[in-house]
C-alpha cells in the first residue's frame, strides 16, 4: 500500500449550507484505513449531512473531501464514489422485486461475451456469497421477502462486491434484535481483520465502545472531540456529545413549581404493548403535570404517543382518560375522552397547508360549530378569534393561508387545535421542532398554561430543552421504560439514559 | 469456491426448474387462452382456420406494440397515456406533408413516401422527448402529463385536416402495414420481433436490468450508479417511437389515415398490459406476460364477435375481466412492504 493511501477518507475544513443555515462548521476528519470509527452526535448536530458528504450525495460549500487519498470524484460520477465507500443506509436500499442474487450484483451483472447479463453465473456466484456470508436465503427469493438483518448483509455484502473498502453504517441496529446485532459484530469485525474500513453511526453508545476502535463526536456542526475509545471513559463521551455549558443542568430552568401534584389520576397506561416495539409500558401522568418521555427514534416514545391518541391498536394493555378507561385504536373515541394530540410533524400529519388559520384551529371541533354537521361560520370565527388572542398567533386574519404563516405560528395553531376540544389530556410530540426561540418559548407558555389549568400533560422529545419544562422525565429505551429523573434531574444523566448507556 | 461449498449450495438450493424460472405469474394467462381457444372451436367452425387466427394476430400487432411501449414505461415506474394519441398525430402529420392536393385536406407540399415514413418515426422521437423532459426534468406528474398531451395531440390531429380523413397516400408508405412475408402480414412479424428483441433486452440486456432496478426503488439505482433520468427519459422516447410506428402499421392496413385513429386504444393497452402482469407501482412484469395478456383480449374480442354477442356487450366483457384478472393477481400474490 503505498504511502498516500494511509486514509479511508478525510474531510478538511469543511462548509456546509442549505439555504440560509450553515449545518456545518469547518468539519474535519480522517479515517485511517483499517480503522473503524463512531461517528456520534445528538439530533441535529450534523451527522447525516456529513455522511451525505462523504457518500457524495450532495457537496460542500467549502473544504475538500479525500476517499482512499484521492480528491473525490465529482458529484455526478456515482460509479467513481461507488468504488471508493459504501453506505449502509437505514432506508431500504435493495430493490424489491429484483430477486437477492440481482440485488447483489446490482448494475455490475455478470456479464457474457455478448455484453449480456450471463444469468447462470450470476446465480452461480450469488450462492457462493450467500454461502460465504453464511446467509442462508435462496438467491432466487425477491429481495422484499428478506428480514432486516438479512437486507443489511446483503447491503454489505454488495458494497463489498463492488470493490468499496470502506463502509459507512447508518444506525444499522435500530431495528435488530440482540442476536442480529451480535451476528452483525461478528461479520464486521471479519470484515476488520481483512482491512476493511467501518465508519459507524450509531446512538446506542454501548454498541460504540464493542466494536470502534476510534470516535468523532459532533455538536451543533462541528467536530468537538476525536479520541481513541479505550482513552475516553462513557462519562466524557456524553459530556462531549451535550456541550460543556449544558453539562451541568441541574436546577435548570425552575419554571411554577408544580409540585402541587394533586394526584388526581389524569392519563393512566397500563401493560401497553405493540409486539417488537413495546414492553408492558406504565405510565402515568395526574391531572397538573407534565410529564416528558424520552427516548431514541425507534425506542417506542412515538408509538405511545400514538397509541394515546388512538393512531395505533396496541396488542395489550390499556388506557384510562381521569380513570375512565378507553376503547383503543380509535381516534374519535380518543378525543371524545379527553385526548389533545400534537402529531410530531406538522408538515406530514398536522397541517392543511392551504386551508385558513380559522379551519385549521377548529378541525377537531365542527362538530361543536352547528346543528347536524353545518358550520356556523360566526361562531366559527368567534372561537378561531378567540383562540388566536390566547396562543398569540401572528396572522392578518384566521382566513389567512396557514401555509403562508412562520413555522412557529403554525406550530401554535396546531397546539391551539389540540386544545379546541378542551382535552382532560394533552400528547405533544416534539411540539417545538423547526421553530424559532421566540416561539419556542411562547409554545412553552401555552404548554405551562394547559398544565396549570389542570391538564395532564405528555411531552414526546429527546430534545433537552422540551424536556426541561417537564415536572418529570421518564425514559423509554428499545421499548421499555428504563429510568425516571425527578424535577432537578442532570442533562447528562438524562441523555446516558436515552442512549442507553445504564 | 470450494469444492465443499459447491456441494453445499448444490443440496441447499436445487437449480430452478423453467417453470420457476418463468414464474406463475406471467404464465398464469396460459391455461386461460386454452380454455378460450377451446371454446372459440366449439363457438364457431372456423375459429381455427389459420386465416381466422392470422386475421387476430394482425388485428392485435398494432396494439401489441402499444403494449411493448408502455410496458416499457410502467416498469420503469411511471406511465405514458398520449400513445394513442400519438398513433393518430404522428401517421396524419406525415400523410398531410405527403399528399399535394389541398383540395383533399393535404398540406401542398408533397413530399416522398419514404421521407412519411421518417417523418411518422421522428414525431413519435419528438413527443417521447417532450413527456420525458416534462416529467422527468420538470419533475411534472406522468398521469397528468400525459394526459393533457393526450389532449392537446388529439385536437391538433384534428385541426391539421379538419376532421377530414386522409385518403391516396404513396404505396411505400403504406408497404409495412399491408405487405405479406412468407404469406403472412408484414405487421405480425413486426410486432414478433419486437416482442422477442424487447423480451430479451429487458431480461439480458444491463438497461433492461436498470430500468426494473428504477421502477422498483429509484433511490436505491440512482445509488447503485444507474443513471436514472437518462434512462427514464429514453424510456419515454422509446415509448413514442413504438407508438408512432404502431400508428405507420394501422395507417397501411387500412390506407388511410382518420382523426380518431388511435382513441381510446390507450384503454385497451393498460388493459392488457394489467392482465398480463406489468405492475402500475413499477419494476414488475414481463414483456411475454404482457404477450399473452394481448392475445387473451385478442382472442377474447374474436371469440365474442364470432358467437354473435352484440358488439355494445363486448366492452362490458372486457370490462369485467380486467376487474377479475386484478382481484386475482390480489388474491393470489402477496403484497411487499413499501
Amino acid at each position: 500500500m503505498s504511502a498516500v493511501e494511509t486514509y479511508a477518507a478525510e474531510a478538511h475544513g469543511i462548509n456546509k449550507r442549505f439555504g440560509p443555515i450553515e449545518v456545518l462548521h469547518d468539519v474535519g476528519i480522517s479515517i485511517p484505513v483499517g480503522d473503524a470509527r463512531a461517528l456520534v452526535g445528538r439530533n441535529g448536530a450534523g451527522k447525516s449531512t456529513l455522511v451525505g458528504l462523504l457518500t457524495g450525495l450532495y457537496g460542500a460549500n467549502a473544504g475538500e473531501i479525500r476517499l482512499g487519498g484521492r480528491p473525490a470524484p465529482s458529484l455526478g460520477d456515482r460509479q467513481g464514489w461507488r468504488e471508493r465507500v459504501a453506505c449502509v443506509y437505514q432506508r431500504w436500499m435493495v430493490i424489491p422485486h429484483l430477486t437477492v442474487a440481482e440485488n447483489l450484483f446490482l448494475n455490475n451483472q455478470p456479464r457474457n461475451g455478448l455484453g449480456l447479463v450471463d444469468w447462470r453465473r450470476l446465480r452461480e456466484e450469488s450462492i457462493a456469497v450467500l454461502d460465504d456470508w453464511g446467509l442462508d436465503v435462496a438467491p432466487d427469493l425477491d429481495a422484499w421477502r428478506l428480514t432486516v438483518e438479512q437486507r443489511q448483509i446483503v447491503e454489505i455484502a454488495r458494497a463489498l462486491l463492488q470493490g468499496s473498502r470502506f463502509i459507512i453504517l447508518d444506525e444499522p441496529t435500530a431495528e435488530l434484535e440482540r442476536r442480529e446485532v451480535n451476528r452483525l459484530f461478528e461479520r464486521i469485525r471479519g470484515l476488520q481483520e481483512q482491512g476493511v474500513t467501518f465508519l459507524y453511526i450509531s446512538h446506542h453508545l454501548e454498541e460504540i465502545y464493542e466494536i470502534c476502535r476510534t470516535v468523532s463526536v459532533m455538536r451543533d456542526g462541528r467536530v468537538v472531540a476525536d479520541a481513541r475509545l479505550d482513552e475516553l471513559p462513557k462519562d466524557r463521551l456524553v459530556a462531549a456529545m451535550v456541550g460543556e455549558f449544558a453539562a451541568s443542568g441541574a436546577g435548570r430552568k425552575s419554571g411554577n413549581s408544580a409540585s402541587k401534584a394533586r394526584m388526581t389520576s389524569g392519563l393512566d397506561i397500563g401493560g401497553l404493548t405493540v409486539k417488537d416495539s413495546l414492553e408492558n409500558i406504565d405510565l402515568s401522568v395526574h391531572c397538573g403535570e407534565c410529564v416528558g418521555l424520552a427516548g431514541l427514534a425507534g425506542s417506542g416514545k412515538d408509538k405511545i404517543a400514538e397509541a394515546v391518541a388512538g393512531l395505533l391498536n396496541p396488542d395489550a394493555g390499556s388506557i384510562a382518560i381521569h380513570g375512565t378507561k378507553t376503547p383503543l385504536g380509535d381516534v374519535g373515541a380518543m378525543r371524545a375522552a379527553g385526548v389533545g394530540y400534537v402529531a410530531r410533524d406538522r408538515h406530514v400529519s398536522g397541517l392543511f397547508p392551504l386551508m385558513s388559520l380559522g379551519d385549521n384551529l377548529t378541525t377537531t371541533v365542527l362538530p361543536k360549530l352547528g346543528p347536524f354537521g353545518f358550520v356556523s361560520t360566526g361562531r366559527q370565527s368567534d372561537m378561531v378569534d378567540r383562540q388566536i388572542a390566547e396562543l398569540g398567533i401572528v396572522a392578518a386574519s384566521g382566513s389567512q393561508p396557514i401555509g403562508e404563516l412562520s413555522g412557529g405560528n403554525q406550530q401554535k395553531a396546531m397546539v391551539g387545535r389540540a386544545l379546541a376540544s378542551d382535552p382532560k389530556v394533552l400528547v405533544l410530540a416534539a411540539p417545538t421542532q423547526g421553530v424559532d426561540i421566540a416561539s419556542k418559548d411562547a409554545l412553552y407558555r401555552i404548554i405551562n398554561a394547559a398544565r396549570d389549568r389542570g391538564m395532564a400533560v405528555l411531552v414526546v422529545s429527546d430534545d433537552l430543552d422540551e424536556l426541561a419544562i417537564c415536572d418529570r422525565v421518564e425514559v423509554i429505551f428499545r421499548g421499555r421504560l428504563t429510568r425516571s429523573f425527578a424535577r432537578g434531574w442532570s442533562d447528562q444523566d438524562v441523555v446516558a439514559a436515552i442512549e442507553g448507556l445504564y | 469456491m470450494t469444492n465443499a461449498s459447491l456441494e453445499k449450495a448444490a443440496i441447499a438450493r436445487p437449480s430452478q426448474g423453467l417453470f420457476d424460472r418463468f414464474r406463475l405469474r406471467e404464465l398464469v394467462l396460459i391455461p386461460v387462452i386454452a380454455v378460450v381457444i377451446v371454446i372459440g372451436s366449439f363457438v364457431s367452425s372456423s375459429f381455427l382456420m389459420p386465416e381466422n387466427l392470422l386475421n387476430i394476430l394482425q388485428q392485435s400487432s398494432e396494439l401489441s406494440i402499444l403494449v411493448i411501449a408502455q410496458s416499457l414505461i410502467l416498469i420503469c415506474g411511471k406511465f405514458d397515456l398520449s400513445l394513442e394519441s400519438t398513433v393518430g398525430i404522428a401517421p396524419m402529420f406525415a400523410a398531410w406533408l405527403m399528399i399535394s392536393d389541398v383540395s383533399i385536406g393535404g398540406s401542398g407540399i408533397g413530399i416522398s413516401g419514404y421521407a412519411g415514413i421518417a417523418v411518422v418515426l421522428a414525431t413519435g422521437l419528438l413527443i417521447g422527448l417532450i413527456n420525458g423532459l416534462l416529467v422527468v426534468k420538470l419533475r411534472l406528474n406522468a398521469f397528468i402529463t400525459t394526459l393533457a398531451m393526450l389532449i392537446l395531440l388529439r385536437g391538433i390531429t384534428l385541426g391539421i385536416t379538419n376532421g377530414q380523413t386522409l385518403f391516396d397516400l404513396p404505396e411505400e408508405f403504406l408497404y409495412l402495414g399491408n405487405a405479406k412475408w412468407l404469406g403472412i402480414p408484414a405487421s405480425i412479424w413486426i410486432a414478433g420481433l419486437l416482442f422477442l428483441f424487447f423480451g430479451l433486452m429487458m431480461r439480458y440486456h444491463r438497461i433492461g436490468r436498470a430500468i426494473y432496478a428504477i421502477g422498483g426503488n429509484p433511490e436505491a439505482a440512482r445509488v447503485a450508479g444507474i443513471p436514472v433520468e437518462r434512462i427514464t427519459l429514453g424510456v419515454f422516447i422509446m415509448g413514442s417511437l413504438l407508438a408512432s410506428l404502431a400508428g405507420l402499421l394501422l395507417t397501411g392496413r387500412i390506407a388511410s389515415v382518420v382523426s380518431s385513429q388511435g382513441q381510446n386504444m390507450i384503454f385497451y393497452v393498460f388493459a392488457a398490459s394489467v392482465i398480463g402482469g406489468i405492475s402500475l407501482n413499477g419494476g414488475q412484469g414481463r414483456i411475454i406476460g404482457a404477450l399473452t395478456g394481448v392475445l387473451l383480449l385478442g382472442l377474447l374480442q374474436n371469440v365474442l364477435t364470432l358467437s354473435q354477442v352484440a358488439a355494445f356487450w363486448i366492452d362490458a366483457c372486457y370490462g369485467a375481466i380486467i376487474l377479475l384478472a386484478l382481484i386475482i393477481t390480489r388474491l393470489s400474490g402477496e403484497t411487499p412492504r413499501a
